[in-house]
């Protein structure tokens, strides 16, 4: 469930495309990308709240990743400008951006497979001086910060789910579990914001119920995330904010209790004929969930 | 055939100098291709190039070290060169950068422009250059037995070299197992899985990449000074066929592996003596020319070299989990 | 590889200084070298008389002979010493001479890219050559021609370093088709005049063609399954060498040996596919491990060309061709015969390609194999296809680039497999078109390269193109870049 300072803080904002939040951390502006001759993302203006968790809804092919790439640095516009944080991340290699703070996650999982799930952890982690060509020849140099990333990744896969494979090779974890690998290594450089593309695509619905407790924990710590998603019942469930993409514009914004009524974004999905209600969500109320829950636990005990 | 005699020359295989240069290109190629998964197909251009440096500032009358140092910066420089373009290109067009870069390099210096500098194709004759590591081995001159082994201590292909050429490799061996086990090579690790991945984490891509072709890369040089210390640098010796017996030898051992170069050099060349002095001993004249012999055995280089990928691409020490070679 | 100019073109005397390469220099030096063409054409036929020496001159001469016997027209020679500079150029009957006005030593030097298509010196370190004359008399300067004597293993050393690879290296570069075994660098000295820049493009031009003829199939096999075919090279090899093997063994015609050279190439392809690559792709080995076996294969063919036909060339035909000129360029029949067979196939590639269902299964393939077997294309038929014909491709390559060179080798195609892999990465890696386009660039940059530069460097011209494209243009002229994410 929302929480209560960001629902507060987002509550006076008008419901319409580009409008402006309170207290932006990313504020973009005609961002344009063309593939040839097809305009994948023609984004005119769009803020994203600091401290809220912001879902980016559209149809396949809305650009959404196209946008994300662009943001991070993994592809460069054909036009535009944007800001983290009051400082303008145009040109800046992915690498920086992710320095900067700002993290992402793909959508195609990109698990390093032949490296273990600790190692993979332990790689995320930020300022390592045992990174360095030559301090990495003097093990008592980089030792101690090993040991504290280490400590840290090993708690966060206990908060995954993923401590019985801390020595598994990555490649051999199921896919939901690598999207969880995933989210969890971006976390190890602590992020001011994480940008998670289709976070929940495969993992079962018992886990996503305790992950998106820990989203909503990040986000209740001060960290900002922007995660794209298809189901709609998550998005309703855990979003303060909702930014509906189709054909590369931002079609519309609001609340997710409202915005999936917004004819523009019922268009958007289904064209014309539309009489089905997008947020249906009487599937996800809270004790949905739990049941759901305890059949998958039921089901991984008989095994 | 005399059996002791052959045997014997095996022996003198896994222990020569050419064995220790190729064990040492190999462990600059696995550091390219083993931690980094860098498709470096023109290692034998930095051998080449390390050749080139050491014998031309040694014949203009430069030290040891400033020779050895003039090589390193060749391969620096040239590793340069060849990153700026290259790196941030996906993996195939690496290769074929890498192999067109490597025959630059060999054109170049068979060139009839250049006759002067490096001898044109005849190249450098071994006697111009080799006189200052030669001079500063600390042992008298003269020939020393070791059980059936015997070398001058000094001249040419002698114990110097030898003790010199495996030194060397010792070392670079204890530099890939310390940065093996070290956070950097946990990058260059992630790098060879998924670059992207690795850059959504905020690591230099580009700059760890660079490090991992210019550290290989001068390995692969020096290593290409202590190949000509006991012959001459011949830029057609040292072409692509070089750089395949590199990749024959790190796959037969083990890419990814500290000690896999070396059992693949040693293997690589004890085999291949032994299958050309078999063959010369049972193979009559009428049946097999000597030159048929020697490409005889190159043909079974190429076909080792394919049944290892397919069967065993982890070779010899490598683990079966972490593959070498990319299996997605 | 380069043709053998026109006589009146190669032989003129006055020298514009040496040329670096930047196009605003060269544009004035065309327009120099325009006007100076008309005062060489009268220096060549002083040149080519027969030299009768008197008392106040001596005679420089020599005849000139191909590897086979014939005599080799139109090779051009300088003759520098005493403060004198003279040109000679040899006659139908491979002739030479120069008449020089004073006793002394004389240096000698042929310009090897006016020998005959295939010829090499046999001893390209004698030349240039030193004759000492005296007046009243003609003295002889040699230039034997055919495969260089081999090279001792391991030459280099005195004091015999045994051991591994001590005398056992193969050597890289025993003559590369087209390169001038440590050639001279006879560019240079040449000066770029209109005559000789037209012959280069159409050289180029007509090299570059022959180029595509192999590089095509690498490109639609790099496009339909990802590989980087090492061993395409070989391919071409085995074109010329069984073109080679038809004419000199079997006694085929040419033209019967040349179809069957393709045919067997062809097979070889499907063969090479259904027992190697197909059962690859089911084991499903990695792309870089298959890659890495190409490189195994490339090696175990080339040394099994060796094993079973020496290192010396594989001359297909060993008659002088006839040549015709048009204008002011000269090329045999059998190159004007040979542009028209592969105009003629590629034209028919592209409407296979363009127009046939299997072709544009295979563009479907080359675009989206997952794509395309959803839609109930067979996959692995069309990569079938695609190895045969490939393969069939080369091997036509490789017999028409072993008559326009001369001669076939062991390693014709693997020292021509770098510039296929960069022409097929300047077209984009896997576009059929591409490839065609950028055999043509490579061509014409291999052939005009070196108008500037050493002729013994303009391989390396051409791979340094590739290199300065990469910089600029990841994805090659054609292609497109690929998506993160
Ligand atoms: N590298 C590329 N080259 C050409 N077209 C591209 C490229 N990347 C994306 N596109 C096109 O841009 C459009 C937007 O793609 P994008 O991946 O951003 O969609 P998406 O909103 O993430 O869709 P989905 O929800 O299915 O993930 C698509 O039509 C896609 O085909
Ligand atoms: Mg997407």
């Amino acid at each position: 469930m929302p929480t209560d300072s960001a629902v507060r803080a987002l509550a006076d904002v008008p419901r319409e495309p580009g409008a402006a939040k309170p207290d932006p951390i990313v504020v973009a502006d005609d961002v344009v990308r063309r593939f040839g001759g097809m305009t994948a993302v023609d984004v005119q203006h769009v803020e994203i709240q600091r401290g809220a968790i912001t879902a980016l809804i559209g149809p396949n092919g809305a650009g959404k990743t196209t946008f994300f790439n662009l943001l991070t640095g993994f592809d460069k516009p054909s036009s535009g400008t944007w800001t983290f944080e009051g400082r303008s991340l145009h040109g800046l290699p992915a690498a920086r951006v992710a320095r900067k703070g700002m993290v992402r996650t793909f959508q195609l999982t990109k698990a390093l497979s032949r490296m273990t799930v600790i190692e993979n952890m332990r790689l995320g982690a930020g300022s390592q001086p045992g990174e360095n060509l030559f301090t990495a020849l003097v093990p008592p140099l980089w030792r101690a910060r090993e040991r504290e990333i280490t400590e840290q990744a090993e708690e966060l896969l206990v908060r995954f789910k993923l401590d019985h494979h801390r020595d598994s090779f990555a490649g051999s974890l199921s896919g939901g579990q690598r999207k969880l690998l995933e989210m969890a290594r971006a976390l190890m450089s602590k992020p001011t914001m994480v940008m998670l593309d289709e976070p929940m695509a495969g993992v079962n619905p018992a886990l996503t119920q305790s992950l998106l407790g820990h989203i909503q924990a990040l986000r209740d710590d001060g960290m900002t995330v922007l995660f794209v998603e298809h189901d709609m019942h998550m998005v309703r469930h855990i979003s303060d904010w909702v930014i509906v993409m189709a054909e590369g514009r931002i079609v519309a914004e609001g609340p997710p209790e409202t915005v999936m009524q917004d004819p523009a974004v019922v268009d958007a999905y289904l064209g014309a004929h539309h009489d089905t209600d997008l947020g249906d969500d009487a599937l996800l109320s809270d004790d949905v969930a739990e049941q759901l829950e305890a059949e998958v636990q039921a089901e991984e005990e008989k095994r | 055939m005399d059996w002791t005699n052959l045997l014997v020359n095996v022996a003198g295989e896994i222990i020569a100098p050419t064995t220790a240069a190729y064990a040492l290109a190999a462990i600059g190629l696995n550091i390219h291709f083993g931690l980094t998964g860098l498709l470096n197909m023109g290692q034998a251009g930095f051998l080449l190039l390390g050749a080139y440096g050491f014998a031309i500032a040694t014949i203009a009358g430069w030290p040891l070290w400033a020779a050895v140092l003039a090589a390193i910066l060749a391969a620096v420089v040239f590793a340069l060169i060849l990153g700026i373009p290259t790196l941030k290109l996906r993996g195939d067009y690496l290769a074929i950068v890498t192999i067109a870069a490597a025959e630059i390099v060999r054109i170049v210096g068979r060139s009839t422009t250049l006759t002067d500098l490096t001898g044109a194709s005849s190249g450098l004759r071994g006697n111009s250059y080799k006189h200052t590591f030669q001079d500063a081995s600390p042992f008298p001159d003269g020939t020393w037995e070791l059980g059936p082994f015997e070398y001058a201590i000094n001249a040419s292909n002698s114990w110097w070299i030898r003790i010199v050429g495996w030194g060397v490799v010792a070392l670079a061996c204890l530099l890939i197992w310390l940065l093996m086990r070290s956070p950097w090579g946990r990058v260059l690790k992630g790098i060879r899985e998924d670059e992207d991945a690795v850059r959504s984490l905020g690591k230099n891509v580009y700059a760890y990449k660079m490090q991992s072709l210019v550290l290989g890369g001068v390995i692969g040089a020096v290593a290409g000074i202590i190949y000509v210390l006991p012959r001459a640098v011949q830029p057609d010796a040292m072409g692509r066929s070089m750089t395949f017996f590199i990749w024959t030898i790190l796959l037969l051992g083990g890419a990814a592996t500290v000690f896999g170069p070396i059992l693949g050099s040693m293997l690589f060349w004890a085999a291949l003596m032994l299958i050309k002095l078999v063959m010369r001993g049972t193979v009559p004249e009428t049946v097999m020319r000597s030159e048929q012999i020697e490409q005889f055995g190159w043909i079974i280089v190429g076909i080792t070299l394919m049944l290892l990928v397919i069967f065993r691409p982890q070779g010899i020490l490598g683990d079966k989990k972490e593959l070498a070679i990319n299996a997605h | 590889m380069r043709r053998a100019a026109s006589s009146r073109a190669r032989s003129w005397t006055s020298r514009p200084p040496r040329v670096v390469g930047t196009v605003g220099r060269w544009l004035v030096l065309l327009l120099l070298t325009l006007s100076a063409t008309a005062l060489g054409q009268s220096a060549a036929v002083a040149a080519t008389e027969q030299c009768a020496p008197t008392g106040e001159s001596a005679c420089i001469n020599g005849t000139i002979r191909t590897a086979a016997g014939e005599p080799a027209v139109g090779v051009a020679l300088t003759i520098e010493g005493e403060g004198q500079e003279l040109a000679a150029t040899t006659g139908p009957d491979g002739r030479w001479s120069a008449s020089v006005t004073s006793a002394g030593t004389y240096s000698v030097t042929l310009d090897e890219g006016t020998l005959p298509a295939g010829e090499t010196l046999r001893d390209p370190a004698n030349n240039p050559r030193e004759v000492t004359v005296e007046l009243g008399a003609s003295r002889p300067a040699l230039f034997p021609l055919g495969a260089p004597a081999e090279q001792a293993p391991d030459a280099g050393d005195d004091d015999g370093a045994e051991g591994p690879g001590g005398g056992d290296q193969p050597d890289d570069a025993a003559g590369e088709p087209g390169e001038e075994p440590a050639g001279v660098g006879t560019s240079s000295s040449g000066g770029v005049t209109m005559t000789r820049f037209v012959q280069q493009l159409v050289s180029g031009l007509i090299f570059g063609l022959l180029l595509a003829l192999a590089s095509v199939g690498l490109s639609l096999i790099y496009g339909t399954t990802g590989l980087s075919n090492f061993a395409h090279g070989e391919q071409v090899t085995l074109g010329g060498i069984l073109a080679y093997m038809g004419v000199q063994f079997w006694g085929l015609p040419l033209v019967v040996a040349g179809t069957l050279a393709v045919v067997l190439a062809a097979a070889s392809g499907w063969f090479q596919d259904a027992a190697i690559w197909q059962p690859l792709r089911r084991r499903n080995v990695g792309l870089v491990q298959a890659m890495i076996v190409t490189i195994g294969l490339s090696m175990a063919l080339q040394y099994v060309f060796q094993f079973f036909f020496g290192a010396g060339p594989l001359r297909v035909v060993t008659s002088t061709p006839t040549s015709v000129s048009f204008g002011p360029v000269l090329v045999t029949r059998q190159t004007v015969a040979s542009v028209i067979i592969a105009l003629v196939t590629l034209a028919a590639v592209s409407y296979f390609l363009l127009r046939t269902r299997t072709g544009r299964a295979t563009r479907a393939v080359s675009d989206n194999a997952a794509l395309a077997a959803a839609s109930g294309i067979s996959v692995n038929r069309i990569i079938r296809v695609v190895w045969t014909l490939g393969a069939g491709l080369a091997g036509l390559g490789g017999v028409l680039l072993g008559l326009y060179l001369g001669a076939a080798r062991w390693n014709s195609g693997g020292a021509l497999l770098l510039l296929m892999f960069a022409a097929v990465t300047l077209g984009g890696l896997g576009a059929a078109f591409g490839a065609l386009a950028g055999s043509i660039v490579i061509g014409l940059v291999v052939e005009l390269s070196s108008l500037w530069i050493p002729s013994d460097m303009r391989y390396g011209a051409a791979l340094v193109i590739l290199i300065l494209v990469l910089l600029f243009r990841p994805q090659g002229i054609l292609g497109r870049a690929t998506r993160v994410g």
